[in-house]
């Protein structure tokens, strides 16, 4: 279960992370959502396939609220996140997200992207932030680049650094939009490693992922997608191996072949 | 083509009468007598108007930057106006206004020294120009900056001060360092405003001297003591640009 089971305790009660109701998203006059329901329980490792456009960065970014849904509920353990009142900042402090472009910030160091969430947000002390910071880089496995500009650093290694950044807010689920997209085949297999660790530790996780490897060793259930509906669900094996609808089968031998 | 040019240098050359040239231009007496007050009043005068206007003015067009990409519309609309009024007139209109109008306008009304009202009236024009050079920097930053510190909870504003603003900063030193270049020259425009000797910068300088000495060479050593600033300053502004390019 998550780390933070005494802090999820105090939430409203609910076995559910993140549950998804009837969710409709417009860009103007496309439809890029048409009514989405799911749901993803503490602990669970949930993989989003499906084909380019068919919607899954924009769920991924309805759930922490970069895109602003058009119709439909979205609950955070219990909380309704799309309610105009909510304290969206506070809320995305308990989703980590991490990104395709990684997106660290260039100018500030290694230590000092891991910190400067912990402090300005959290308000943590300096000393506690880069306590933590530190435990999470080791975590990914890159203490000795503390003290680098990212810029120094392989894409590998910006995606593990950006993966820590998260941690660092100790985030109750974590998002993933395409985290290996990005990189050089050869890094992949680094990146995949620490997602595979913190998906074993418990961590709740979402993970938008062209990775059918990763999807069908790591994930407890997998999502297909297919223009801004679920079209499948169900366990890896079922999903990745015996996908029952058409459009499924289609993307898998597509996938297959590439 | 480099024949004809040799030959209108030579020409030129031939021409020129050297001895006035160089008795009104590059008199050393003259020269001599500029010093020590070139430095101590003049130069330094353009060097504090130069430095207050640009304080002023990047201050000014900070604020009119945040507001012209503020979401609320009468921000944006008064920082529209403002900007596009402001680079509409010639400097010179807006020293004027400050200097004259104001005072006329609204009885009394005086802002202080020649150096204060023509550092508020330069910093008004440059605030214009400047806001437009921070917007462009902003908007230069890759939207997943902002977004990867909105994701870890940071306010709107907060992902301003601490992730945009400082990368926006790095963009656009070349050309906020341009218009600082400008600002030097525009510092000569001060002389409207009126001048006790105290308050001279280079060019009012020059020019009383000029009359005083009867000989243009006061001219001269300004000119060259402006392109020993802006020179240098124009060399780095475009080697920078030029690294940056390098970078991308
Ligand atoms: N900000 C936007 N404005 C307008 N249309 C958008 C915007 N963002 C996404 N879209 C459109 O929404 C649709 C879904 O986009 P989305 O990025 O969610 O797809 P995706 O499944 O993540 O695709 P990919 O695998 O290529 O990342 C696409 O047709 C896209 O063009
Ligand atoms: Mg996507």
């Amino acid at each position: 279960m998550s780390t933070d089971a005494t802090e999820a305790a105090t939430e409203t009660a609910s076995d559910v992370a993140i549950r998804v109701l009837e969710l409709h998203k417009y860009f103007g006059d496309l439809e890029v959502l048409k009514g989405i329901d799911f749901q993803v329980d503490h602990g669970e490792v949930v993989c989003v396939i499906g084909p380019s456009g068919s919607g899954k960065s924009t769920l991924l970014r309805c759930i922490n609220r970069l895109e602003e849904s058009t119709s439909g509920n979205i609950f955070i353990e219990g909380d309704d996140i799309t309610d105009p009142d909510a304290d969206v900042d506070l809320l995305r402090t308990r989703i980590g997200m991490v990104f395709q472009q990684f997106n660290l910030f260039p100018h500030l160091t290694v230590l000092r992207n891991l910190t400067v969430g912990q402090t300005k947000v959290l308000k943590r002390s300096k000393t506690e932030a880069v306590q933590i910071a530190e435990e999470m880089l080791e975590r990914v496995g890159l203490s000795e680049k503390r003290d680098e500009y990212p810029i120094r650093l392989s894409g590998g290694q910006q995606q593990r650094v950006a993966i820590a950044r998260s941690l660092c807010m100790k985030p109750d689920m974590m998002l993933f939009d395409e985290p290996t997209s990005a990189l050089d085949p050869e890094l992949v297999g680094e990146v995949l490693e620490v997602m595979r660790t913190l998906a074993d530790e418990g961590m709740t996780m979402m993970v938008v992922t062209h990775e059918m490897g990763f999807a069908s060793e790591v994930a407890d259930r997998v999502v297909f997608m297919d223009e801004g509906i679920v079209v499948e669900e169900g366990p890896p094996a079922q999903v990745l191996k015996d996908p029952q609808t058409e459009r499924a089968q289609k993307f898998l031998k597509m996938i297959d072949h590439a | 083509m480099y024949v004809i040019a040799a030959l209108a240098v030579v020409g030129i050359a031939l021409a020129a009468d050297w001895p006035t040239i160089q008795r009104n231009f590059f008199q050393v007496d003259v020269i001599r007598e500029m010093f020590p007050e070139l430095v101590t009043i003049a130069a330094k005068n353009t060097a504090i108007y130069t430095t207050l206007s640009f304080a002023l003015g990047f201050v000014l067009a900070l604020a009119l930057a945040l507001m012209r990409m503020s979401t609320v519309a009468p921000f944006r609309a008064f920082a529209m106006i403002y900007i596009e009024l402001f680079r509409g007139l010639p400097a010179l209109v807006t020293l004027i206004l400050i200097g004259f109008g104001l005072p006329i306008a609204f009885d009394g009304f005086r802002l202080g020294s020649t150096m204060v009202r023509g550092s508020v009236g330069l910093a008004i024009v440059a605030g214009a120009y400047m806001a437009e050079t921070i917007r462009a920097g902003v908007e230069a930053v890759p939207r997943g900056q902002s977004e990867a510190a909105r994701s870890l909870g940071m306010s709107k504003n907060r992902t301003m001060f601490t992730i945009i603003l400082p990368q926006a900063f790095r963009i656009i030193i070349p050309p906020l360092t341009n218009e600082l270049v400008l600002l030097i020259k525009d510092t000569s425009l001060f002389f409207v405003l009126g001048t006790t000797p105290a308050s001279k910068e280079l060019t009012k300088f020059a020019r009383d001297f000029m009359v005083s000495s009867r000989n243009a060479t006061p001219l001269t050593v300004v000119a060259i003591a402006y392109l020993a600033i802006t020179l240098p300053l124009t060399y780095v502004v475009r080697r920078m640009e030029r690294n940056a390019g390098k970078s991308r």
